[in-house]
Parts: structure tokens; C-alpha cells; sequence
């Protein structure tokens, strides 16, 4: 009877130590988290850039297609913060709609790569026969530069959002299989996995519930680069003319409108350039540190 | 170093399979049939047969696909319904501007970014560090396209120094030439100066860490020397990597950056030919594209090598 009360309290005990340990270890997060600064200042853009995604139907109530012909070309005045473009288009709400578009390309892109690369790179790193063939696969890919391969599939889809995302999902999926599986490949041949083979536990399970945790830091700090890459290439393409159509305001599409009036409208480059870089710059800046904050090795805030 | 070579040239086989069968497969990609797509809406049923006929639409997947590969081989791209000619005849045409703005894009990243890199290692946390260092990720996070707009509005439209866009052959003139190229090179280039200078910075600073620079040091060797001559050819390899990237990358980063500044090079020939839906240019250029930047980074991977004995002996 002793004993079992004995052990009993001492569960009690072990729980409060692995839930004081736990709030340590949470503790130690957040401050490394404000300790780094870059990923302090890429969170605050990407954070207000979201908030202009989610305002954009208040920053500009008439929408991003209402004309009004009688104010072509107008410069940054207090009736459009931003100007108008050629067709009298507020320039402002065509960015803040265009934030909606050129962001939601970004993040479809890197989270449907992300969980298709997932599952490539775990499955061809247990999986040795995989390996060989998926592999091959993705460098034949990756040898095809990434904008070249984009353009060249939405040569074949057709200019349309939706196979924007496609495209380049195609191009980036092979990036996140290689990451994470060169991941799991290190965590493969750790003991406890060895262990788990032994104990008759089935691949599914080792691999979903033990191996692919711990690929997970380097498949995000890779999803924020490729967020900041794939909006930079829809930009590009809907630049072009192969990416997003032509009436929508993504920001590819007011950059190419505005390199038609470059002599007369400053303002239609200047601005959408400002807002590409701003994002880009933000999430690169969050992916440097998000690397440093969960790679111990580089860590600035160890104490 | 023979073994080595041979076995780095075998491993391209699969990877080039690979690259050939994803080109080859662009055609087929488009949604319903890609010769009445390429004809437009106008056309005959008679027409459309007859482009089925010359493209070989009809004929099983993997016969178009060997007798597409077999043509490739031989040097045969295809041959373009818009340009009336042959594919590879029209990329040899558009290569001269790719590969001098390539080499202006290169030779403006290099002189940036590996003088700034050393500067930079050999003043760690100074000002300059840190305003280079700062430069550098700005200038990562510009995409090169949005920067050659930049730099048309500010020096051609506002300045009105340099031409907005156009291209002039060599053989027009030096000055004639150049003048149309500046800004596509440092819209080009930038991004590769910022990534150049990251690398030679990192790579400096852990050579100069090493102690055979500390022996250097005190035996009473000049820093400049030390820098130039000690620490500098060892720091090599690694920047050489990143140059050799960013020189293979600006073939296709030109795409783009042609297609501003209305240059007649490759990247302008794949455009035009998306836009008009000229398959077999796409298929071609994109093949030999990705072809040369696959060879440049083997060229790179040898001139290891040469450059550092330490890999030579390794390897063997």
C-alpha cells in the first residue's frame, strides 16, 4: 500500500517537474524569439502585410476595377493616397486587393509544396528503392532554372491563377523533398528509430510519428524562402503576361500596366515595387531567423 | 582525378533523361489539342490535321518522344511555325545579346561583391560590415526585375543618361553597345554581387581564423599579403561555386530582363514564343538552357581541381 502511494506521488511529482520544464522551455522560446531581431522584424512585416490582406475590402470600398475615367493618371494626391493608373483605377486599393492574390499564390504555394515535398523526401529516405527513382526525378527538375520551368509550364496550362499555383508548385516541390529528406535521412539511422524497427512498429508509423517531427524546423525555415521566391515569380509571370489574367490587381499585372505609362506614372512602378520588396524582404528576414532560432548551432540567445 | 571526372559526367545521364522527358512533355501538357492552340481559333480542321501531321501529334507517345530526342541529338530542335525556321537556327541568332549581357551582368557582380566580401571579413562588426552586409540583403530581396524598372525610371525617364530599352550589336560601336546594356547588367548583376559578397565574406572569415594565418601574421607578413595571397586563394572555392551559379542563373534570369529592355537575346525568344505559343522554340531553348547551366556547373565542379590541389589529391 506504501509503495503504490509512493509512487503514485511520485507521478505527481515527475508531471509538475515535466510541466515546469516544459514552461521553461517555453519560456526560453519567446526570448530567444525577441533576442532575434531578424525574425522580430520579418514577423511585424509579414504580420502587417496580413492585416492589409485582411482590410483590403476597407482600405478600398469600391473595389480594385472601379474607374473613374475623369481621373486618369493623377498622382499620389489626399483623394488617392497612391495615385490612379491609366484607367482611373485607385492605385492603393488595387495594391491592398492585389496583396489578396499575389500573397494567396505564395502561401498555396509553399504549403502544398511543402506537403507534397514532405512526403516525397520521407518516403524516399526510408524507402531505398524509392530514393534512386524520386530523386533522379527531382534533380532533373531542379537542373531546369526555376522561372524557365514556370514559364514554360504556363506555356502549356494557360494564364490562370490557379495553374500559377500549380506551376510552381511543380518547380519547388522538389526543393522541399530534398530538404527533408536529407533531414530524415540523418534521423534514420538514429538508435531509437532502430528500436522502434525492432519492436515490429510499421513503416507508416515510424515515419509519420517519428521521423517526420523531426524534419519539421528545416521544412519551415525552407516554406518561408519559397513563399517569398513564388511571389516573387508570380510577379514576374503575371508581369509577362503568363501568370495571373489580365483585370485582376496582382501585383505583376499593376507593374505591367504601370511599364506602359513609365514616362507619365511614376507612382504605378514606384509603389507595387515598394510592396513586392517589403514582403520579400519580411519573409526572408523571418526565414533567417526562424533558421537561427531552431538551429542550436548559430544560436545568438543560448542563456 | 580521371575516376572522379568519369563518374560526375555519368551522373548527368539521369538527370539530363530526366530534363528531356519533363521539355519534351510541355506539349502535351496544354489542356485539349496543341496544334489548334498554336493555329488559333480561325483555323481549318484541314489545317489542324496538317500540323498534327508535321508535329507528329498522331504517332504514339514514346515514338514522338524518340524521334523528338533522336532530332536533338543531331542538333535538330524543331522547327518554328511563327519564325519559319529552325529552332536551333533561331537560338544561335539570339544568343550574342544573352551572352554579352551575361558576361557585363558577371564581370559588374564579381568586381562588387568579392571586393566589398573582403573588406567586410577583415573589418568584422565595423560600420562598413554592417552597412555591406545590410546593402547585400537588400540587394537579395530586390528581384532583378523590379530593380531594371527602378533604374528606368530613374535613369532614363528622370536622368534621361541611357536609352530606356533597345539593343545595338557590337559591331556598332563599343559605346553604342554598352550604353543599352548598363542597366540590364546592374539590374542583372545585383542580385549576384549581394549573394558573391555574402559568400567571400563567410568564407574569409573562417579562413582567417585558421592558424596558418596567425603563422603568417607573426612571422611579419604584409596584411596585404596575408589577405590576398594566404587567405584569399584558400577562401576561393566556395565563392567560385556561387559565381559559377550566378553565371549559369543569369542565362535564365535574363528571360525576364530582355523581355523590359526589349533586347533580342534567348530569355526575349521565350518569351515572345510563350506569348505566341510556339512550342518547339519552347521546348528547344528551355532544353538548351538548362543544358549550358548544367555544363557551366560541371566546368565549375572541375576547375576545383585545378585551382586547389587539396581536392585534386582527394579525389583520386
Amino acid at each position: 500500500m506504501g509503495a503504490i502511494q509512493r509512487s503514485f506521488e511520485g507521478n505527481v511529482e515527475l508531471s509538475r517537474i515535466k510541466s515546469d520544464l516544459k514552461k521553461q522551455q517555453r519560456n526560453l522560446l519567446i526570448r530567444r524569439f525577441f533576442a532575434n531581431k531578424s525574425v522580430l522584424i520579418g514577423s511585424i512585416i509579414s504580420i502587417f502585410l496580413a492585416c492589409v490582406v485582411l482590410l483590403a475590402p476597407f482600405i478600398a470600398p469600391e473595389g480594385p476595377y472601379a474607374m473613374e475615367v475623369a481621373n486618369r493618371l493623377q498622382g499620389p494626391s489626399s483623394a488617392h493616397l497612391l495615385g490612379t493608373d491609366n484607367f482611373g483605377r485607385d492605385v492603393l486599393g488595387r495594391i491592398a486587393y492585389g496583396a489578396q492574390i499575389s500573397m494567396g499564390v505564395g502561401s498555396s504555394v509553399a504549403i502544398i509544396s511543402s506537403l507534397l515535398g514532405m512526403m516525397i523526401g520521407l518516403y524516399a529516405s526510408y524507402f531505398r528503392s524509392l530514393d534512386s527513382v524520386l530523386m533522379r526525378i527531382c534533380d532533373g527538375l531542379m537542373a531546369i532554372p526555376g522561372i524557365l520551368l514556370a514559364i514554360a509550364l504556363m506555356a502549356a496550362f494557360g494564364a490562370k491563377t490557379e495553374n500559377v499555383v500549380l506551376a510552381l508548385c511543380i518547380v519547388f516541390t522538389p526543393h522541399i523533398a530534398r530538404a527533408v529528406r536529407s533531414a530524415a535521412l540523418v534521423v534514420r539511422e538514429q538508435t531509437y528509430i532502430e528500436a522502434m524497427k525492432a519492436l515490429g512498429a510499421p513503416s507508416w508509423r515510424i515515419i509519420w510519428l517519428h521521423i517526420a517531427p523531426n524534419t519539421l524546423s528545416p521544412l519551415i525555415v525552407q516554406a518561408t524562402f519559397i513563399f517569398a521566391d513564388a511571389i516573387i515569380i508570380e510577379a514576374a509571370l503575371s508581369f509577362l503576361g503568363a501568370g495571373v489574367p489580365a483585370p485582376a490587381p496582382s501585383w505583376g499585372n499593376i507593374l505591367s500596366d504601370g511599364k506602359m505609362v513609365i514616362f507619365q506614372a511614376w507612382w504605378m512602378t514606384v509603389f507595387p515595387g515598394i510592396t513586392i520588396i517589403l514582403s520579400v524582404l519580411g519573409l526572408n528576414l523571418f526565414g533567417d531567423g526562424l533558421r537561427d532560432l531552431l538551429d542550436p548551432h548559430t544560436n545568438q540567445a543560448k542563456k | 582525378m580521371k575516376v572522379y571526372m568519369l563518374k560526375r559526367l555519368l551522373s548527368l545521364i539521369p538527370v539530363l533523361f530526366v530534363v528531356s522527358i519533363v521539355v519534351f512533355l510541355i506539349i502535351h501538357l496544354t489542356p485539349g489539342d496543341p496544334a489548334s492552340v498554336m493555329l488559333g481559333e480561325e483555323a481549318t480542321k484541314q489545317q489542324i490535321e496538317e500540323l498534327r501531321q508535321k508535329l507528329g501529334l498522331n504517332l504514339p507517345l514514346y515514338q514522338q518522344y524518340f524521334h523528338w530526342i533522336g532530332g536533338v541529338f543531331q542538333g535538330n530542335l524543331g522547327f518554328s511555325f511563327f519564325m519559319k525556321e529552325s529552332v536551333t537556327k533561331a537560338i544561335f541568332d539570339h544568343l550574342g545579346p544573352t551572352i554579352s549581357l551575361s558576361i557585363l551582368a558577371e564581370i559588374l557582380a564579381i568586381g562588387i561583391g568579392v571586393p566589398m566580401g573582403i573588406l567586410a571579413a577583415r573589418r568584422r562588426g565595423s560600420v562598413a560590415d554592417q552597412s555591406f552586409m545590410g546593402l547585400s540583403l537588400l540587394g537579395i530581396s530586390i528581384p532583378s526585375f523590379l530593380l531594371s524598372l527602378f533604374l528606368m525610371l530613374l535613369f532614363a525617364v528622370s536622368l534621361k543618361w541611357l536609352p530606356v530599352a533597345g539593343y545595338q550589336p557590337l559591331s556598332n560601336g563599343l559605346w553604342n553597345h554598352l550604353q543599352y546594356l548598363i542597366m540590364p547588367a546592374i539590374a542583372l548583376g545585383t542580385m549576384k554581387a549581394a549573394l558573391i559578397a555574402r559568400m567571400t565574406r563567410s568564407s574569409m572569415l573562417e579562413v582567417l581564423n585558421s592558424t596558418f594565418i596567425k603563422t603568417a601574421r607573426s612571422k611579419g607578413v604584409k596584411e596585404r599579403h596575408v589577405v590576398y595571397k594566404h587567405a584569399l586563394r584558400n577562401a576561393f572555392l566556395p565563392i567560385l561555386t556561387v559565381i559559377g551559379q550566378t553565371f549559369a542563373g543569369l542565362i535564365a534570369g535574363s528571360a525576364v530582363i530582355e523581355t523590359i529592355f526589349n533586347i533580342p537575346g534567348i530569355g526575349q525568344l521565350i518569351i515572345n514564343s510563350v506569348l505566341r505559343r510556339d512550342y518547339s522554340v519552347i521546348q528547344g531553348a528551355v532544353l538548351f538552357v538548362t543544358i549550358s547551366y548544367v555544363f557551366i556547373n560541371l566546368a565549375i565542379d572541375l576547375l576545383y581541381g585545378v585551382i586547389d590541389p587539396r581536392v585534386r589529391l582527394n579525389r583520386k
